[in-house]
């Protein structure tokens, strides 16, 4: 299982979505992938992802005023 | 048989182009969603950056559609290659800067692509024959699916009965019969349907997909073509153009103003990018100056800078000039009167 980090800073969604999406493509079932936003669109953009996608999502929170979004590739 | 077929349909987020994946869905085909970002989609940014509209809901309607589906939705980034349809359409522009028709060419081809590296069989769109003025013309329909290529392998489910059957009709896929005949502007039938079907929460299609059938956003997109002297843009550009009040006292220069404090703290992010000014002695409006002003210019953009801080009747108010590498120098000026900002200076 892969840990990786991807920084989504300054893009407003869906781009937050469409990177995490393409990063995804790129990872095995199992990963772990965690989004750093700026743009508080994400909390219920990638969730939302992930759910029609079948992927699931670990955790959002934030943090320093960013918007962290933990992903397990489904 | 039909459960083998799959079937990506176009999905903007809309009723129409639900209806139509729900209407092949329900004859037993595998449907997923594709969506285009093109950098111009009105959605979620206009919400995300200004905060007095941080009440309504920041759904992004393209993946709550898939949801309420059931199916999957990939959403494909557009930006570099929309450049070419909206700067060279081929069948010209709509009411503002809006090239549908084209736009609607290039997005099926896209699908098209995908159905090909994806092992689909055939292309679902919402759309209606008459629907819409420019794209969704009964003329305008052989052209999406011949220029785009997709041909007989694009299904308008909503309208299917006002057109030749297609290859999945004809080779029995899915069902002539069950498809409609919508045609026209009228929105009842999709309505009654949407109804039939259970879906009682949908997006509402006025207003269009994307800024570019804003009048005034289009207004400032050709402002900007006009004030660089060529005809082109950044994504940068594309997300400024959506805030603030855009002020061009001459053609090297604009300011940017922004109206609210979600639009400053989104603008803050480009003050590597721009010249940048604010009201130091007074609360005001973050200022971005696109463009290459001279000192004079700077002078008289931090008098309109002052005309939108609160310092606006002061006899002299402090503006703080901040140059891309962060470095300030403050200026005192008299803040501009409203009356001597020209109508043809409002972007
Ligand atoms: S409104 Fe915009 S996104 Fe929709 S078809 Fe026209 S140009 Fe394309």
């Amino acid at each position: 299982m892969r840990h990786t980090t991807l920084n989504a800073r300054r893009l407003l969604c869906p781009l937050p979505v469409i990177r995490t999406q393409d990063k995804i493509k790129t990872l095995d079932t199992g990963d772990v992938l965690t989004v750093e936003c700026t743009d508080p669109g994400v909390m219920h953009d990638i969730p939302a992802w992930c759910r029609v996608n079948g992927h699931t999502v670990l955790e959002t929170r934030t943090e320093n005023g960013e918007y962290i979004v933990v992903v397990a590739v489904g | 048989m039909s459960q083998s077929r799959k079937a990506v349909a176009l999905i903007s987020g809309g009723l129409d182009s639900m209806l139509a994946a729900k209407t092949i869905m329900d004859q037993g085909i595998h449907v997923e969603g594709i969506n285009f970002f093109t950098g111009f989609c009105v959605e979620g940014h206009t919400h995300a950056i200004r905060k007095q509209d941080s009440d309504k809901v920041k759904r992004n309607n393209a993946l709550w559609v898939a949801e309420q589906l059931g199916i999957k939705l990939h959403i494909i980034d557009i930006i570099d290659e929309y450049k070419q349809v909206l700067l060279n359409p081929k069948h010209g522009y709509g009411a503002n800067l809006n090239p549908c028709l084209d736009c609607k060419i290039f997005m099926v081809n896209k699908a098209k692509q995908w159905m090909q590296q994806n092992d689909f069989d055939f292309i679902i769109t919402g759309e209606v024959v008459g629907q819409r003025p420019m794209s969704q013309r009964k003329m305008t329909m052989p052209i999406v699916a011949a220029e785009s290529g997709a041909d007989d392998l694009l299904v308008r489910p909503l309208s299917a009965q006002n057109l030749p059957a297609t290859l999945p009709e004809r080779e029995g896929w899915i069902t002539r019969a069950k498809l409609f005949g919508f045609s026209g502007r009228s929105r009842k039938p999709q309505m009654t349907l949407a109804s039939q079907l259970g879906f009682t929460d949908y997006a509402q299609p006025a207003g269009g997909c994307c800024f570019l059938t804003d009048a005034s956003y289009s207004k400032k997109l050709v402002d900007l073509w006009q004030a660089r002297g060529k005809r082109d843009y950044e994504l940068d550009d594309v997300m400024l153009l959506k805030v603030g009040r855009h002020i061009r006292p001459s053609k090297n220069f604009k300011l940017i103003i922004a109206r609210e404090d979600g639009e400053a703290q989104f603008m803050s992010g480009y003050k590597k990018q721009f010249i940048s000014m604010n009201c130091a002695s007074h609360r005001g409006p973050l200022v971005l100056i696109d463009g290459a002003p001279d000192e004079n210019d700077l002078q008289l953009a931090a008098r309109i800078t002052a005309r939108y801080g609160q310092g606006r009747d002061a006899e002299q108010v402090d503006v703080t000039i901040r140059d891309h590498n962060g470095n300030e120098r403050n200026t005192t000026v008299k803040p501009l009167h409203g009356d001597d900002i020209p109508e043809t200076w409002f972007v």
